[in-house]
């Protein structure tokens, strides 16, 4: 046809057959079926929900607020994280702490809806007081209240 | 007087159903294999009461999800053409069962019953009547849906399917000069016996290169891959689009029903149809009790291989779930071994067979082997589909013209000079 140009190898008489070149994609088609149907463990699927995969070490998943040894949070509530935050989804209040004069996180929400789990939270925090490392990543839910989590979900995860 | 009104009701009824069984094991064998081919799992969540059977409860399932979905008729559509379409697909697909020799035909009482619905001394010319008929499901379906891209998919099939029936009669008539007959019964009976002395005389040992051109057409026809550009699931829109629920199903069950009735035809013409390679009918008559014997023995054997497989599966199972699905290889084991049990009792018990036992265990043989041959050309069908891409229009067009009819052609030169030279 005018106009048109074919780019790549022309076919050689064999292939232009296309017999030949037809068995040979068969034959590795049935040997991935054989070997498929004998070594069923061999197969990289995992039967989701039943079998989990094993995640790296340092896998991001849901948050949790870390405490101190005497079990208060550790957030000093100085928004770093919410800054930080480019999903714009952690809101916090900060109140003061009664026996120590020190600000303190009052309310600490993550909407886990708006959160894309790039960690720039953990990398913010002065504290240590926001990780990432939960292992959490079944997050779904029955309403979206539920998935705004507050400061008594962040800290018992 | 009955027993002649019932005959051929009951056989209608089996050419009717026998190949809408098939499609629950062709669609379960085509999501299976196209997973193992494709180094997946595939299907095996849906379960009854934990049975799941490796996937084959889910076409059952999917049935279920298609009668259950709305049925939409679009606004403005041809109403009579667009509710002819599926019905036509899926009956038309079905008829060339009908004149398919099951088995050997039976002699009771002195009086031959031929083992098929229909009994046409056209058989051939009926199937290449029938398939052709097909055409008219898919393009009163794109018409109807009064759509352009309908219409352009049914018109598309339609210059598709109509070239190659040329390429799929032409085929055939080196079948039609090597047995001089046109009824399919009278073409099985001549694949007996054996073609130097050691092979079956099979139409495909006579006519390999007709086998393979009325093969690639078949498949043309049946809008099966390499040539499903009706379909297109993936880039082209087919005539389908405006279906939806059981109407669709039907085109879909349609397909698979062409299917498996173009496996039963060229099982019948190229691979001996019900014949047993190497046993005779009379052969396996006079040594009916010695089959059922190897046939007991048989089924034992394998109820006990599966019962160790099933064995081996169980445990499998009872580490990756720990509800009630792992009760399934117990349960399959324990039917396996029960069929293997059954099969033992019936071999120690079996002592003689009277001659119209024999007459239905040879021809229940028959059918089986006739089975096999559906199946194996069903896994063809599958095999390919999932090895090769799709052809471009002007590649189908190009090869059904250029290469299948001249080849065609010349395959019945080179026929007709072999019968000269033999003469």
């Amino acid at each position: 046809m005018p106009g048109i140009r074919t780019v790549g190898r022309p076919m050689n008489i064999k292939e232009k057959w296309y017999l030949f070149e037809i068995a040979k994609g068969m034959m590795v088609s049935i040997r991935h079926l054989v070997s498929n149907i004998f070594h069923q463990d061999r197969m990289p699927t995992l039967q989701y929900p039943e079998e989990k995969r094993v995640l790296p070490e340092r896998f991001r998943g849901r948050h949790r607020l870390t405490k101190r040894e005497d079990g208060t949070p550790k957030c000093v509530a100085c928004y770093c994280c919410q800054t930080a935050c480019p999903a714009d989804c952690i809101s916090i209040e900060a109140g003061e702490r009664p026996d120590a004069g020190e600000k303190v996180a009052v309310r600490f929400d993550i909407n886990i809806l708006r959160c894309v789990f790039c960690g720039l939270c953990v990398e913010a925090c002065p504290v240590d007081a926001i990780r990432m490392d939960t292992g959490k990543y079944e997050l779904s839910s029955d309403s979206r209240k539920k998935l705004i989590y507050d400061i008594d979900t962040l800290l018992n995860d | 007087m009955l027993f002649d009104l019932l005959l051929p009701v009951l056989f209608a009824l089996v050419a009717a159903f026998l190949p809408l069984m098939f499609v629950p094991l062709l669609v379960w064998g085509e999501r299976k294999a196209a997973a193992f081919i494709q180094d997946r799992t595939g299907p095996n969540r849906a379960e009854v009461l934990g049975i799941r059977l490796g996937g084959l409860v889910h076409p059952f399932a999917d049935v279920v999800k298609l009668l259950g979905k709305e049925d939409w008729t679009p606004e403005r559509v041809n109403r009579f053409y667009y509710n002819l379409g599926p019905f036509l697909a899926l009956f038309i697909s079905m008829l060339p069962f009908a004149i398919v020799p099951l088995a050997d035909s039976l002699s009771v009482g002195g009086r031959i019953i031929e083992m098929r619905a229909v009994t046409l001394n056209v058989g051939i010319l009926f199937v290449l009547a029938i398939t052709s008929f097909h055409v008219y499901a898919i393009v009163l379906g794109g018409w109807g849906a009064n759509n352009t891209y309908t219409l352009i998919g049914g018109m598309r099939s339609a210059a598709q399917m109509v070239s190659y029936e040329l390429a799929m009669g032409l085929s055939l008539i080196g079948v039609l000069m090597i047995s001089q007959t046109l009824d399919l019964g009278a073409i099985v009976r001549q694949q007996g016996g054996l073609l130097f002395g050691f092979l079956p005389r099979w139409n495909v040992f006579l006519q390999p290169l007709g086998f393979l051109l009325f093969l690639i057409a078949l498949f043309a026809e049946t809008n099966r891959n390499p040539f499903d550009l009706p379909e297109g699931e993936s880039e082209i829109i087919g005539f389908h689009v405006e279906y939806s629920s059981m109407r669709f199903a039907f085109y879909f069950m349609g397909e698979y029903i062409a299917m498996v009735a173009g496996s039963a035809v060229i099982a019948t013409l190229y691979f001996g149809g019900w014949q047993v390679p190497w046993l005779g009918t009379e052969t396996l008559r006079a040594n009916a009790l010695l089959a059922a014997r190897v046939l007991l023995v048989l089924i034992a054997v394998f109820g006990v291989l599966a019962a160790v497989l099933f064995r081996s599966y169980g445990r499998r199972l009872r580490i990756l779930y720990r509800d009630r699905r792992s009760r399934e290889a117990k349960v399959l084991g324990a039917a396996s071994i029960f069929v293997a049990v059954l099969a033992l009792l019936a071999l120690a018990f079996l002592s003689g067979i009277r001659p119209l036992g024999a007459q239905i265990l040879v021809a229940a043989v028959q059918f089986l082997f006739l089975v096999a041959k559906i199946l194996a050309f069903g896994f063809l069908f599958i095999w390919v589909r999932w090895t090769l891409p799709r052809f471009r229009y002007d590649q189908v067009m190009g090869l059904g013209w250029k290469s299948l009819v001249p080849l065609g052609l010349l395959n019945i030169a080179v026929t007709g000079l072999v019968l000269l030279g033999i003469d």
